[in-house]
């Protein structure tokens, strides 16, 4: 059966990060395809969560982290002089493991990124402001109180709330670091539904230590081990008949 | 909101029943061509098997999707169990239906009407097991899928009857070899259909109610029930 390949959105070519002395990322190359769900796992102190950051220059903000090699968002690589860092992370959002909504109420979380970039009308902001908790699968459970402080919400409804303000900004990607691993069950099972839905319109990556979330949210995974990317193939294929035996090792529990 | 897994568990049973009603179309058309010696029907029943091999493979591939992504449990887990093999039962009867269908080609080649013994009756039984089997596993009805395992005595007592009626009437002519020999491979195909269709009652049983019925599983102290 011929299948139209996907287009890819962003481009991770020979990166390499260091730590100090310490290489984090070892010469990786990995394409991510537009609007699917790509997963990245493996164990502690792996790298997955210094490679997600590394898409958005987030590492950046570690003084320590020095990047060589490329990324490419639409051809063009992020670490180009002249790239601009804020708008870059407008276009590339990111998900925090642990929800950090503003102390300000629901409304204003949502509107706050479209208001620094000089959105001023009302309408326009209701618009947003609906439209990004109804994405997020909020807006039936907040539609009423949007005044209310976004702090008074419950965990899994916080952590829908950041995704909600990462929407209002209409980003293109979307980067998510263990964006469960502080929830429930209940709540977890949520933000895998909507990460699922969401991949309609917004390409996403996820880093996940919950190998069975991974499973269940993600179209392809990648698996990496002491910095390395030790294998990227399909999420079925990685967890039905993967071709190296450490992902073997490590899907099955059998590690080290 | 509905989760995506519930979705994809309500398309592996819509991709069952789509293969139970191929399967209990290919059983009615074999029986038929047996019975009416109809050749064509028959070739029709052969050409048919593919699709029911295709459906099985499908199933198959979403079944280890769900079971290697999804990790199932509960009645999720039955229900993806229950699946599997009934999936399994029926492109097994499938086949038998094929079997039949080789034999019918074989009756029609001969232009003289074969003593068909109980075989008809045969025929009736094996097709109301399968209906009933499977109606039980679209409409979750133990009730139903029980009632199949009670009537599985009746069409193995019809094959022994067969099969004795068979030698005798080897004993009493030998140029009825070939016609006994055929009658008997008929007669073993309909009682098989009737063990697998017995299976997939007892799948719907074990899914509905997390109860082991095969093999007298509820009389042993040795199994491992499920509570």
């Amino acid at each position: 059966m011929a299948m139209t390949e996907p287009q890819i959105r962003l481009r991770a070519e020979n990166l390499n990060i260091h730590y100090g002395t310490k290489h984090a990322i070892k010469d990786v190359s990995l394409d991510i395809p537009s609007n699917q769900v790509t997963a990245f796992i493996g164990p502690s102190g792996c790298g997955k969560s210094t490679f997600l950051r590394a898409l958005n220059r987030m590492n950046d903000l570690i003084e320590t982290a020095q990047t060589t090699g490329k990324v490419l968002f639409d051809e063009t690589n992020v670490y180009d002089p002249g790239v601009d860092v804020v708008e870059l992370r407008k276009r590339i959002g990111m998900i925090f493991q642990k929800s950090n909504p503003f102390p300000k109420s629901i409304y204003e979380n949502v509107a706050y990124g479209p208001r620094i970039q000089g959105e001023g009308d009302k309408r326009k902001l209701d618009e947003i402001v609906e439209r990004s908790l109804q994405q997020a699968a909020l807006w039936g459970e907040v539609k009423d109180d949007l005044d209310k402080s976004g702090l008074a919400l419950s965990g899994g409804q916080q952590q829908r709330l950041c995704i909600a303000r990462a929407l209002a900004v209409e980003p293109e990607v979307i980067l998510m670091d263990e964006p469960a691993s502080a929830l429930d069950p209940i709540a977890t099972a949520k933000i895998e539904e909507l990460i699922f839905e969401l991949k309609e319109r917004y390409t996403i990556a996820i880093v996940t230590h919950n190998m069975q979330q991974a499973a269940r949210v993600s179209d392809r995974t990648a698996f990496f081990y002491l910095g390395e990317l030790i294998e990227y193939d399909e999420t079925k294929r990685m967890f039905t008949a993967p071709s190296k035996k450490q992902t073997e090792d490590y899907v099955t529990g059998r590690f080290g | 909101m509905e989760r995506r897994f519930e979705r994809e568990i309500e398309g592996l049973k819509t991709s069952l029943i789509k293969m139970a009603s191929v399967v209990e179309d290919n059983v009615a058309s074999a029986v038929q061509a047996l019975l009416k010696e109809q050749k064509d029907l028959a070739e029709k029943v052969i050409a048919g098997d593919e699709r029911v091999n295709e459906l099985e493979l499908e199933n198959d591939n979403t079944i280890v999707d769900l079971l290697a992504l999804q990790q199932p449990v509960a009645s999720d887990l039955r229900f993806i169990i229950a699946a599997q093999k009934i999936n399994n039962d029926l492109e097994r009867i499938g086949d038998h239906a094929v079997n039949i269908a080789e034999s019918a080609q074989t009756f029609a080649a001969t232009h003289e009407q074969e003593p068909l013994l109980e075989i008809p009756k045969m025929c009736d039984i094996a097709r109301g097991m399968l209906k009933d089997a499977i109606d039980s596993f679209i409409n979750v009805d133990p009730v139903l899928a029980k009632r199949v395992l009670e009537r599985d005595d009746e069409i193995d007592d019809l094959n022994r009857k067969t099969i004795r009626a068979v030698i005798e009437l080897i004993r009493t002519d030998m140029k009825s070899l070939e016609v006994g020999l055929e009658l008997t491979r008929v007669s073993r195909n309909l009682e098989r259909i009737g063990d697998l269709t017995t299976n997939i009652a007892e799948e719907v049983i074990f899914q509905v109610q997390a109860r082991v019925v095969k093999h007298h599983a509820e009389d042993r102290t040795d199994v491992h029930k499920i509570h």
